[in-house]
């Protein structure tokens, strides 16, 4: 299955990006790429909606921390939400818990958002 | 006994491939259910390793797979043709001295130490999540290659 990937942003500024199917070495490049073109036009703070993802591996988790160091250099944040148990074991054999900030759906993250502000 | 013996390629693409053949294959050998995703996905680390190996070394031999179906044991061997020396990449070290455990992942408590570990070669994600996942992981260099050797248990009523 091929990987979607879909962007909007919402009135607080937060970048959404919804990612849809497998995310894996043949198909990380398309989410780096949209990574890498939402940086470059200003956007940098992201939540990356992993909820219909169906598969992910190294590269996939390789992305992401790339995205996350580029958001950075620009004091911005790059946040997931996936309540997929076979995708959060990932993060948490790979201590990447320890890095991402997951919230179990967008509204959620939009609180969190809002209530750091 | 029964095995399946595939040779694919050095393509990502491929590695989705393998990831189906692994799939269907484990599933006949009487893997749990809940064991499923684990093999699939550990077995597409050590592909997508192979492949980024050969694409930098020497991208027209093809990876290969074997699928050993035993009594009680599914066991899978991940082959490329990459003296151990240059797996691992520009500044890595040779598996398995410089297999980086799932623990070290563990320890790293920023994107830019993790970020580091992986620019200098001291971390590979792929071999954690396999470390991670695998019940059973064994990583063989010789000077025709590394071969990652994986295995779970499986029913012991697999069907011939």
């Amino acid at each position: 299955m091929d990987l979607k990937v879909n962007d909007y942003t919402t009135d607080d500024g937060l970048t959404v990006i919804t990612v849809e199917g497998e995310i894996d070495v043949y198909t990380a490049p398309k989410l780096r790429e949209k990574l890498i073109d939402l940086v470059n036009k200003g956007k940098f703070h992201l939540l990356v909606d992993m909820e219909k993802v169906e598969f992910l591996d190294s590269t996939g988790l390789g992305v992401l921390v790339g995205g996350l160091k580029r958001v950075r250099a620009h004091d911005g944040s790059l946040e997931l939400v996936c309540t997929q148990e076979r995708i959060l074991k990932i993060f948490r054999i790979t201590g990447l818990t320890k890095v991402f900030g997951i919230h179990d759906s967008i509204a959620d993250a939009e609180e969190k958002r809002k209530g750091a502000k | 006994m029964a095995t399946v013996e595939l040779s694919f390629s050095a393509l990502p693409v491929h590695v989705r491939t393998a990831r189906l053949i692994v799939t269907a294959v484990a599933r006949r050998s009487g893997i749990d259910q809940d064991l499923l995703d684990e093999v699939r996905l550990a077995v597409g680390e050590a592909c997508s390793r192979a492949v980024a190996a050969h694409r930098r070394h020497c991208p027209d031999e093809p990876v290969r797979l074997e699928l050993i179906d035993t009594d009680h044991r599914f066991e899978v061997i991940v082959s490329d043709s990459v003296p151990g020396d240059d797996t691992a990449g520009p500044g890595g070290s040779a598996a398995p001295a410089g297999l980086p455990e799932a623990g070290a992942a563990r320890g790293l408590e920023t994107a830019e130490d993790l970020e580091t570990a992986l620019d200098d070669g001291s971390m590979d994600l792929g071999l954690a999540v396999i470390e991670g996942l695998a019940e059973d992981v064994e990583i063989t260099t010789t000077p025709k290659g590394v071969q990652i050797r994986m295995s779970w248990p499986s029913a012991p009523a697999a069907t011939s």
